[in-house]
């Protein structure tokens, strides 16, 4: 017979090896991603698929001067960064209105732009791609930097506005009483406050824009296109890199795999509208 | 929000007879609407400029490849928009894709939640390793799925198949749509259990070992406590992956491009075909209108269940 404290060892035990397991489960195919990185591609095509072999960095050398890895990373890096920069300055100044000067009209506000979340891409992919066309923009840093920074930007100000309701309101009036201009109580003492959730939103919006994939792969060709627009060329069924492609893939999302593992809380408030803290 | 209006009113109307103070409010609202206005005004551009091209571009005759050929077509777009063989599937597919992943990652995300909020050894890397697909970009799902798990000959499906001496499932062949909903559910179920995870934190635990010592069985406990408490959080977790889930579209676009026939293709992709691959802009308009409307007829159910609480909260 089991005393009741063994009985509670083993429960926990056993809820503690599925948890695992699922967690090992969920997690497979980005592990196996990484390990086929490192095989030649006639081990990455072989069947049964091997667990053990002689690893190579090949792939990963290679990664360059295969598939000009670089020029993808860094039309990434200016996107995503731009767009993120871009709409910070934007989403500042409103969400620090909203949410210390609010009026009647500031909850409208939120749901509305909440609610231009709500109107699906190809409704005016047609539209933007022929303005893109007209005005230069198809296949730019540019174009696809302002389309990054509109799409995110209710997010960004939903996220903000969380932030900044939680701030006490006699803070920034002690500065405004000591005769600080609005821009000089932003930058002086909202965003000091306000560090932890301003790194937040960043961090949400440079992975939004960094995995987006709707409009990087209808506004870009080749000068502009991002890492997901490379990844999505090694579809094409002319021959077999998977060795190739695990190795691109993995080192386009190694860097925001690591943001998200540090910000997974923080993530939920912005992901959530605020609605899950 | 009806209700919370009422005080604010009375309080103006105190303030204004002070000077001082109403002059400060109007320096306010003058600040509020400086600060905001940018932020509107790019969203107001963003959808109504290209809305109203779209629109205007699904009333007319408007093919890339035929130029100067331009001319008022009534509904005609929408007739052959609708009576398309891709429309019926389009949108039988979009609402199995929806439909299923949904279910998929909260009936997934809820359970997954409960168990990882036990104590265990290793419960931090746990949480990190379940949340991890979420994180990787839609094209390099699709493929690492398709290439290198999905394969018929070659994946690791196959191999496990193979173990238990079955014949491995050609699945973008056989069951094209169930190998897209098995991808976007391995990004969205993640979605649906940091979500949930963190919501399961603000769980009262003395109301559970209250309840626990009145005799309920964890079943109890689940319907009756912890269910509840997720309502919320599940509702916001319906909500945003309807947004997303609507959208989809690299899956698609890097796995099977919308085929065989049109087993796989959504709205989106659908929208997107007639656009960019027959540059028929006006057919595509007609399309992406009906998709807006789709869009919106899900939001307007969606809003009116979550997004209320979403403002209340503050």
């Amino acid at each position: 017979m089991l005393t009741l404290k063994q009985t509670r060892q083993l429960r926990t035990f056993l809820l503690g090896s599925l948890a695992w397991i699922v967690a090992l489960l969920v997690f497979f195919p980005i592990f196996w991603m990484l390990l086929t990185s490192f095989k030649t591609e006639l081990d990455a095509f072989s069947s049964p698929p091997q667990l053990f072999f002689t690893p190579t960095f090949e792939n990963y050398i290679q990664v360059d001067s295969r598939s000009n890895y670089f020029h993808y990373a860094m039309n990434s890096v200016v996107v995503s960064f731009g767009a993120t920069f871009l709409g910070m300055l934007l989403a500042i100044p409103a969400a620090y209105s909203m949410a210390f000067f609010e009026t009647k009209r500031t909850k409208g506000t939120l749901l509305w732009m909440l609610s231009t979340k709500m109107l699906p891409p190809v409704g005016v992919l047609v539209p933007i791609y022929l303005i893109f066309k007209d005005v230069g923009l198809l296949d730019t840093r540019t174009g696809l930097i302002l389309i990054y920074t509109l799409i995110n930007l209710p997010i960004m100000v939903w996220m903000l506005y969380t932030y900044f309701k939680e701030i006490p309101k006699d803070i920034l009036e002690a500065a405004r009483l000591d005769g600080a201009t609005p821009m000089q109580e932003i930058l002086r003492v909202l965003l000091p406050i306000s560090k932890g959730g301003i790194a937040s939103t960043l961090l949400l919006s440079l992975i939004l824009c960094w995995n987006e994939a709707f409009w990087s792969l209808n506004l870009t060709a080749s000068s502009a296109a991002p890492l997901t627009a490379l990844v999505a060329s090694y579809s094409s069924p002319e021959g077999l890199f998977w060795a190739k492609l695990s190795a691109v893939s993995t080192l386009a999302c190694a860097p925001i795999l690591i943001f998200g593992w540090f910000s997974q809380k923080q993530l939920v408030r912005g992901l959530s509208f605020g609605a899950v803290k | 929000m009806n209700t919370s209006s009422l005080p604010v009113e009375h309080s103006a109307q105190a303030e204004e007879s002070s000077q001082s103070v109403q002059s400060q409010r109007r320096r306010k609202s003058k600040i509020s609407l400086a600060m905001v206005s940018p932020s509107v005004v790019v969203l107001l551009a963003w959808m109504i400029i290209p809305l109203s091209m779209t629109i205007y571009f699904s009333f007319i005759r408007y093919n890339l490849l035929y130029p100067g050929d331009e001319g008022f077509v009534g509904l005609e777009n929408y007739y052959y928009f609708m009576t398309d063989a891709g429309f019926t599937a389009g949108l039988t597919n979009t609402l199995w894709l929806v439909g299923s992943v949904l279910l998929i990652s909260v009936v997934l995300g809820v359970l997954i939640a409960i168990l990882v909020d036990n104590m265990f050894w290793g419960r931090g890397i746990v949480r990190v390793l379940l949340i991890s697909p979420f994180f990787i970009m839609p094209t390099v799902s699709a493929l690492v799925w398709k290439n290198l798990l999905l394969n018929p000959v070659s994946g690791v499906f196959a191999a496990i198949w193979n173990f238990f001496g079955a014949t491995p499932i050609d699945w973008f062949t056989h069951y094209p749509l169930g190998a897209i909903i098995m991808i976007v559910s391995w990004q969205w179920v993640p979605f649906a259990v940091l979500m949930l995870m963190t919501a399961m934190q603000s769980l009262d635990q003395e109301q559970k070992d209250a309840a626990r010592l009145d005799g309920a069985g964890p079943i109890a406990i689940f319907w009756h406590i912890t269910l509840p408490h997720l309502m919320r959080p599940i509702a916001v977790v319906v909500m945003i992956e309807t947004i997303f889930l609507l959208a989809i579209f690299a899956e698609i676009f890097t796995t099977t491009g919308g085929g065989p026939g049109y087993e796989t293709t959504n709205l989106a992709f659908l929208i997107y075909t007639q656009a960019l691959l027959e540059f028929d802009v006006g057919v595509a308009s007609a399309g992406g209108l009906i998709a807006v409307v789709i869009a919106n007829i899900a939001a307007f159910m969606l809003i009116r269940i979550v997004g209320k609480s979403l403002t209340e909260k503050h």
